[in-house]
């Protein structure tokens, strides 16, 4: 394609009208003509003014879910040359909050004998290392191009869980929002439904957290969470506070 | 150009905005918090016009405002606004959610039991903005009905310019540089730009 056929495919391309691989000739182009890259900056801009005219008003629990899953997500670094940033740094602070706090949560569960508290602090870094591996491989799942999320509310209005997943990684994800914390001695337990049969996905202690489900998706139609004794059961033992169904 | 009024765009002032998102970008929530009240009614309302089923527009909305939240470092001032930057990306993913032969089979299935979703539309009047729809159905009407029509069909309906060329019977450069000489037009008449 000449230079002068590139030029004009500016509104096409503002409007995503390109096919993937005329997109990416475009782009190719873009970098290198800078009356190109100004077009499609005010393109953009006008286009917005389009968008931003069918404006609606945004159901409530909408925003519940997405500020829930902003603890799950790793944000990008800015794009800056490396040898300039403090790489790392700052995009790192999050993480380590999240081992710090957890470090202090085990720390202050564990009281106060000298002796353990090194044994402690070491088993509160594997337990922290832990759960970003955890996080880490939910933001993943997040973001994976086929995943899908539904939200429904607990029995009797307690909170909210969403479950996000993808065909394409064959994994889940529970997000459980404002659920009130499990009573003493009891905990969340997540089961997968296939037609009927519930096969144990893994345990929430909390009613503010995430977990990446243990076990495939495979071909399983929903995800139910039921209260179970600490330690979880093998089958449901009581009635199900929700169950979200997969398609 | 006396006849161009000068309008803010949707939502807060750009500043406004560009000051919250670099406050996300070092994973501040509360500063988030504020940026979706500016920006959820647009993005919510773009995927819908394009998307149409509203559950389905409910997850791209959900999905747009997590990717504003992971790439607002990635934002660069120097290539425009906010709220552009934002509704590219919801843009983006909405064709991206049409154009997928699985979501197509979706949207079939759940259209029959969508019927007790409560109408967004209802509601779209409330919306703060009532100028900007008014001055840009205005703006619309200056262009020609090839020029509109490449460009309804493409930025609402997500169709790539070869699926316009079909669909309105024109050769596929004439839609080409029809869809940009709308664009200018539109540009020009919105007083978008330097």
């Amino acid at each position: 394609m000449s230079t002068a056929d590139l030029h004009t495919l500016t509104g096409a391309y503002a409007a995503h009208a390109l096919d993937p691989d005329e997109s990416a000739e475009f782009e190719h182009h873009l970098a290198r003509c800078a009356a190109c890259a100004q077009e499609v900056t005010e393109f953009a801009a006008t286009l917005a003014r389009l968008g931003g005219a069918q404006a609606v008003l945004p159901p409530p629990d909408l925003k519940a879910r997405v500020m829930a899953a902003l603890p799950t997500l790793r944000q990008d670094a800015p794009r800056t040359a490396p040898a300039q940033g403090r790489r790392g740094g700052r995009l790192a602070k999050g993480w380590a909050k999240l081992a710090v706090a957890a470090c202090l949560a085990l720390a202050a569960g564990a009281g106060g004998i000298a002796v353990q508290q090194h044994q402690q602090a070491e088993q509160a870094r594997a337990r922290a290392a832990a759960l970003q591996q955890q996080q880490e491989r939910l933001a993943g799942l997040l973001t994976a191009p086929d995943a899908r999320t539904v939200t429904a509310a607990a029995q009797g209005g307690n909170g909210l869980g969403t479950v996000v997943w993808s065909h394409s990684r064959g994994q889940v994800g529970f997000l459980a929002s404002g659920m009130p914390a499990p009573a003493a001695g009891t905990t969340y337990e997540l089961w997968f439904d296939d037609a009927g049969t519930m096969r144990p996905a893994g345990l929430l202690p909390t009613g503010d957290g995430s977990l990446l489900l243990t076990g495939a998706l495979d071909g399983a139609s929903g995800i139910g969470v039921t209260v179970e004794p600490a330690g979880g059961s093998a089958h449901p033992t009581t009635a199900p506070l929700m169950l979200l169904p997969i398609t | 150009m006396s006849a161009v009024v000068h309008l803010p765009g949707p939502g807060r002032p750009g500043s406004v905005l560009k000051d919250l998102l670099t406050q996300v970008a070092r994973g501040d929530q509360d500063a988030f918090s504020r940026l979706y009240d500016a920006i959820a009614a647009p993005v919510l309302g773009l995927v819908r016009r394009v998307v149409r089923d509203p559950a389905q527009s409910e997850e791209v909305a959900q999905e747009v405002m997590l990717e504003v939240w992971r790439t607002a470092a990635r934002y660069r001032a120097d290539q425009g606004d906010v709220m552009p930057w934002v509704l590219t990306i919801a843009h983006r993913r909405a064709v991206d959610r049409v154009r997928s032969a699985q979501a197509a089979a979706d949207r079939d299935q759940r259209a029959a039991a969508a019927s007790h979703t409560p109408a967004f539309d209802d509601v779209a009047e409330q919306v703060e903005g009532r100028l900007e729809r008014e001055q840009v159905r205005r703006c619309m009407k200056t262009l020609t009905d090839l020029q509109r029509e490449a460009l309804t069909l493409a930025y609402y309906r997500g169709y790539t310019y070869p699926q316009v060329a079909e669909v309105l019977g024109a050769p596929l450069g004439t839609i080409k540089t029809r869809m940009r000489d709308a664009l200018i037009r539109l540009r020009d008449c919105l007083g978008v730009g330097a």
